[in-house]
């Protein structure tokens, strides 16, 4: 099991660099994504901008605030994006018949799905996600206990893990439905987009779902509410905000367990 | 481990190896229509170390099906399969250092990147130890002609170059067994040429047991001993070449082009298939010596030229198909 780890960390870390070098044959166009990614995710804020313009708050929340709840869940998918992004062309190997290749190697199959065309251009979106943060910080009045600094890495990496189970586990879902990718990214990039906004915007029944079902609360809504010192809009206990580490650790096995069911039923299937 | 059990001499081993796929068909808007197809369907054969066999059929046949078995990538729905003392489907990634497989459509090579930077990822995916790597490196630099290649970036090598280039990446770890899917497909002759020449190299130096599939059959020809053939998943013919065009009844043709232009040859041991012109074209058993028929012709019509045609091994596997009816 740590051997499996090892050797696929090791794999992940051969195969982004050839990827890294390979983008970098054509480095004026890498320069160009780069910049192109930064402006897009950047436009995404502006209209947040735009929109307190107009009012003064958002669900009763002020723009700093905002800018923390953004800024995390930005930085958290960001670092998922960069790391297991890759995931969703999954369906596509599974189609084309490429992923057979990879399966006559002697390393991880996953690790080798999740570092194929790793791209530093998504280094745009966290560069973004943390200077939305690091505003947010810096205009917020923030009571900076140590509890409070201690969770703001531990939610940023956590929440990372729980984007990169989500992608884990929708490409193991693509095994059996390999034009699912869509349905994946419904809850990565479209659970980011969610979390960028305050919980009490949304329906109850929706935040329940988001806390219990697909635990994305995890990734941002729980920590940084407690740390902005707001209540949760559910009637949770305080502790919860010290859950994501758990919560992560727990998506990831899950997602590990649904690749294995996955890539079993390929090989069994070979569709 | 149970190497003791395994004779070394069958280096891979199926007993009744089957493989069936569940096929789910739209039928209406939403339902789905189920039904079985036996890809492989109990096939058993040995092959031993250091034996070059081909493995031929016609598409759909079962032929990648049965190579997906081998190297571990699909997991087979009946019987046994060996291959080194190993079950491929169990131990897949620990096998995946014993062998070399080449998709011949497929490239491993990275298409952006000078061709040696694809051997330096080998180099240290499969982990091969520096001294071996630089040998077999130079090794088949040499035998493949790739000195002049190794800088340029893949995207930038003809097909030929690159199916070199492939091979080369997938012997770099010393496999024991190399698993070639179409090696020739779509090359031209001198790239078909040097590809055959390595792996005749390759196969009587280092003992490699080698297995490839082709739709060229002289591939088969130039390299194989053996030859399997294999349709709707089961095993044909196991055998030599030459056995092959007996089963087949196959025959030679004799291209005879005379002076002028005279009516069809008539002779009791070849019948005439076709006349045009002064060239006619007789076709006699392929087990029977041209000889005696030459002197016939000689005798008996004004000869200017004539050539012999080895059977088209194409249409002998058709020929068996056809004789096997109700499959």
């Amino acid at each position: 099991m740590a051997d499996a780890l090892l050797s696929g960390l090791r794999a992940y870390g051969l195969i982004a660099g050839m990827w890294i070098r390979s983008t970098m044959a054509y480095r004026a166009s890498f320069v160009m994504t780069v910049l192109g990614n930064f402006a897009v995710t950047s436009f995404d804020f502006i209209t947040i901008l735009l929109m307190f313009s107009h009012v003064d708050a958002l669900g009763g929340y002020t723009l700093g605030e905002i800018a923390f709840l953004y800024g995390a869940s930005g930085t958290a998918f960001g670092l998922a994006d960069l790391v297991m992004g890759s995931m969703n062309r999954l369906g596509r190997r599974v189609r084309d018949g490429t992923l057979d290749t990879l399966l006559v190697r002697p390393v991880p199959v996953l690790a080798q799905v999740a570092a194929d065309q790793f791209a530093l251009r998504r280094l745009g979106r966290i560069t973004q996600g943390l200077l939305v943060f690091g505003y947010g910080v810096l205009v917020l009045d923030i009571e900076w206990t140590p509890l409070r600094v201690m969770l703001v890495p531990l939610m940023l990496l956590s929440g990372a893990a729980i984007f990169s189970a989500l992608y884990v586990a929708g490409a193991a879902f693509q095994f059996w439905a390999q034009d699912a990718s869509e349905v994946q990214n419904s809850f990565t990039y479209g659970g980011n987009t969610l979390l960028q906004y305050p919980p009490t915007l949304f329906a109850k029944d929706l935040v329940r779902g988001v806390t219990f079902v697909v635990p994305l609360a995890f990734v941002n809504w729980l920590p940084a509410l407690y740390v902005l010192g707001r209540p949760y809009p559910l009637d949770l206990p305080q502790w919860l905000a010290f859950l994501p580490p758990v919560v992560a650790a727990v998506c990831c096995w899950l997602a590990a367990l649904a690749w294995r069911v996955g890539l079993r039923s390929y090989r069994s299937t070979g569709s | 481990m149970d190497l003791a059990e395994g004779d070394f001499m069958d280096f891979i081993e199926l007993d009744d190896v089957e493989k069936v796929f569940d096929v789910r068909r739209k039928t209406g808007r939403l339902r789905r229509g189920k039904h079985q197809v036996r890809a492989v369907d109990g096939i058993s054969f040995r092959v031993a170390r250091g034996e070059m066999v081909g493995y031929i059929g016609p598409n759909g046949a079962g032929k990648s099906t049965t190579i997906k078995m081998l190297t571990g990538i699909l997991t087979p729905s009946g019987g046994r399969l060996r291959v080194a003392g190993i079950d491929p489907s169990r131990e897949r990634t620990r096998l995946a250092k014993r062998i070399g497989v080449v998709f011949g459509q497929r490239t491993t090579l990275w298409w952006d990147l000078p061709l040696k930077d694809s051997y330096r990822l080998v180099h240290r995916m499969y982990r091969i130890p520096d001294k071996r790597f630089r040998e077999n490196l130079d090794r088949c630099v040499e035998l493949l002609d790739l000195a002049e290649l190794l800088e340029v970036p893949v995207r930038q090598l003809s097909l030929g170059q690159r199916m070199r280039g492939d091979i080369a990446a997938a012997l770099l770890h010393d496999p024991e067994v190399l698993y070639l899917d179409e090696p020739t497909i779509g090359l031209d002759v001198i790239s078909k040429a040097k590809v055959r020449d390595f792996l005749r190299d390759l196969n009587t130096e280092r003992a490699t047991t080698v297995l490839l599939t082709t739709h060229d059959l002289t591939d088969i020809e130039q390299l194989c001993k053996r030859v399997m053939v294999i349709d709707h998943g089961r095993l044909m013919y196991d055998g030599a070449l030459a056995g092959l065009h007996e089963v087949g009844e196959s025959e030679r043709t004799l291209v005879v082009d005379l002076e002028c232009e005279l009516p069809p040859i008539v002779l009791d041991s070849a019948r005439t298939v076709k006349v045009e012109g002064p060239r006619q074209w007789l076709a006699f058993p392929a087990s029977q010596s041209a000889a005696p028929l030459v002197a016939a012709l000689a005798d008996a019509y004004p000869l200017v030229d004539l050539s012999v045609r080895e059977p088209d091994i194409e249409a002998v596997i058709a020929k068996m198909y056809a004789e096997r009816p109700g499959m």
